[in-house]
């Protein structure tokens, strides 16, 4: 399992209540499950992940979180997780909206677009940078609203949402990925 | 072995009180096991049937001798595995299996009943069909389960014994008959009634049988179970067993020789009057209705685990209405899963060899037992 999987499961506490937005094959639910809340269900939006949850025994609806999420009460969830999609939605600010509505808290983690790597790739090549963590060209990416790990720290700022965050400065050119804990 | 032989039969002696008012006693209701159920009696399944369904889900089915209905999900190894599972169908009640239907005759007229057969819902045929867990002596089921008709029945069985279903899994269905539906259950009553030998419903005893008109219920019915894209596919334009147009009304077109076939061999094995009975119970479904417009509260009172399963080409019973059962359930935090199967083969496709579909309730089966 990716190691960003076991930062995340590591952040939700024990039988807690928890929704994975594009849980993808289920990996980290399965790994939640097993270990920390049976309690979680997930939401995919590809026909073949939904497949690969139903396989594992998971609890899944096939859906898109920025019309599905309209269906859970407020405040439904202990957690909310959202793994590196924020990004790839076309109107993000309504799923972190949606997000934070639904869940107590949200984990949401992006890809850093100001990773050393990535900053390094745009000045030196002058072509838009493709990493480990973001494989696509220009054309063919999912990821419609890149952000760094500074603008999501001022974007959560701006609107009174509540972040954790340590050494931002550092983070923010270290980390591929920033993976943080919301509340409202 | 005469005919009625291989039919069971569980004679159902408590009253039941229907929805129109009238209340039946001491009648039958047919059905059919398979697999063993084991000492536990945790392994059950209770199967619903879908408009011209039956009590003979898998096997052959010993009056029609065609393969039972659901014989591509349901049997030993298969997704509902019978090696493992103890699976029970009922005929429902208005239906021409064994059960409590129409053709039965009325004791104090000693004719059949036609339309003086009372009236029934899809609540009715759930009540009736509850008296198996009783006979089975079955305190808990598995699963409840069923498509079209079957899924009505599977959220109405929910609603009615909240805590009597581990798991449940309502297939391509609606929680409340759409305009469209009724509209298209209509043009199937009223071709039969146009058919002469009808008679109002006492065909039977006239020994005429209306034929003609459920021949064509059944065809205008059978199109809406496919889809247009699976028509196109499977017929075009093909000719059936010609080079050229023969400028005339036969059958030219491969897909007119089909539906006629279809309705032929429909009104051998079905009776007109069942199926003015089941469409009817159809209609009236509207569990939104009964819940005061909030389908939420059917579900309220149940700690059943759902799994909704809709299918892409499905016009009949498509995925939003599917999803509108999602998210009444989702909206007071109860268990549920969905996945809408990408499938040409339209409404039918339950019934048919569609793998994702068939893994699915085999995977959601198995790893929800697992768990019980």
């Amino acid at each position: 399992m990716k190691k960003e999987f076991y930062n995340i499961a590591n952040l939700v506490t024990k039988n807690a209540k928890i929704l994975d937005v594009g849980c993808g094959n289920g990996e980290l639910m399965k790994y939640i499950t097993e270990n920390i809340s049976e309690d979680i269900r997930g939401i995919e939006l590809s026909k073949s992940n939904v497949q690969k949850c139903v396989e594992k025994g998971l609890t899944v609806i096939e859906g898109d979180a920025e019309k599905d999420l309209r269906q859970f009460p407020d405040n439904s969830f202990d957690f909310v997780i959202l793994s590196q999609t924020l990004q790839a939605f076309l109107d993000p600010e309504n799923v972190l909206n949606e997000l934070l509505r639904v869940g107590k808290k949200a984990i949401v983690s992006i890809p850093n677009f100001g990773h050393w790597k990535v900053r390094l790739h745009l000045l030196l090549k002058g072509t838009m940078p493709v990493t480990e963590n973001l494989p696509n060209e220009w054309y063919n990416t999912p990821n419609l609203h890149m952000c760094t790990i500074k603008d999501f720290e001022n974007y959560c700022k701006q609107r009174n949402i509540k972040i954790n965050l340590k050494n931002l400065k550092f983070q923010n050119l270290f980390s591929e990925l920033g993976i943080f804990i919301l509340e409202k | 072995m005469s005919e009625k032989d291989k039919i069971k039969t569980l004679l159902v002696k408590k009253p039941l009180k229907l929805d129109c008012g009238q209340t039946i006693s001491d009648f039958p209701l047919a059905y059919e096991t398979y697999g063993k159920l084991n000492d536990k009696k945790d392994n059950a399944i209770l199967v619903f049937h879908a408009l011209t369904g039956d009590q003979f889900a898998s096997g052959t089915n010993p009056i029609t001798k065609k393969d039972g209905w659901w014989n591509y999900a349901l049997g030993p190894g298969k997704a509902i595995d019978t090696d493992k599972f103890f699976v029970i169908a009922a005929n429902v009640i208005g239906g021409c299996m064994g059960s409590f239907g129409p053709s039965d005759i009325n004791p104090k007229t000693k004719k059949p009943y036609g339309t003086n057969f009372p009236v029934i819902t899809i609540n009715d045929m759930v009540n009736a069909q509850y008296n198996l867990l009783e006979y089975f002596k079955i305190e808990k089921l598995f699963c409840v389960i069923g498509g079209s008709m079957g899924g009505m029945q599977v959220l109405q069985f929910v609603s009615n014994f909240p805590n009597k279903a581990h798991t449940a899994i309502p297939i391509a269905c609606t929680a409340s008959h759409s305009a469209q539906n009724i509209a298209l259950n209509e043009l199937g009553r009223q071709s039969i009634m146009a058919d002469r030998n009808w008679q109002d419903g006492f065909y039977e005893e006239q020994n005429k049988q209306p034929d003609k008109g459920l021949a064509v219920a059944r065809m205008a019915a059978h199109i809406t179970y496919l889809s247009k894209a699976g028509l196109q596919e499977k017929f075009g334009r093909k000719l059936q067993e010609r080079d050229d147009l023969k400028f005339s009304f036969d059958a030219d077109f491969q897909i007119e020789s089909y539906l006629r076939y279809q309705g032929s061999v429909f009104v051998d094995r079905f009776d007109a009057n069942s199926y003015l009975y089941i469409t009817r119970a159809m209609d009236y479904f509207d569990l939104i209705k009964k819940f005061g417009g909030n389908l939420s509260k059917a579900f309220e009172k149940s700690n059943t685990k759902f799994f909704i399963i809709s299918f892409t080409s499905d016009w009949l019973y498509p995925t939003s209405e599917n999803r509108e059962i999602v998210i009444a359930l989702n909206a007071i935090g109860k268990d549920v899963g969905f996945v809408e199967i990408a499938s040409d083969k339209g409404h039918d496709s339950f019934l048919l060899d569609v793998p994702d579909f068939l893994n699915t309730v085999r995977n959601f089966l198995n790893k929800s037992y697992e768990k019980i």
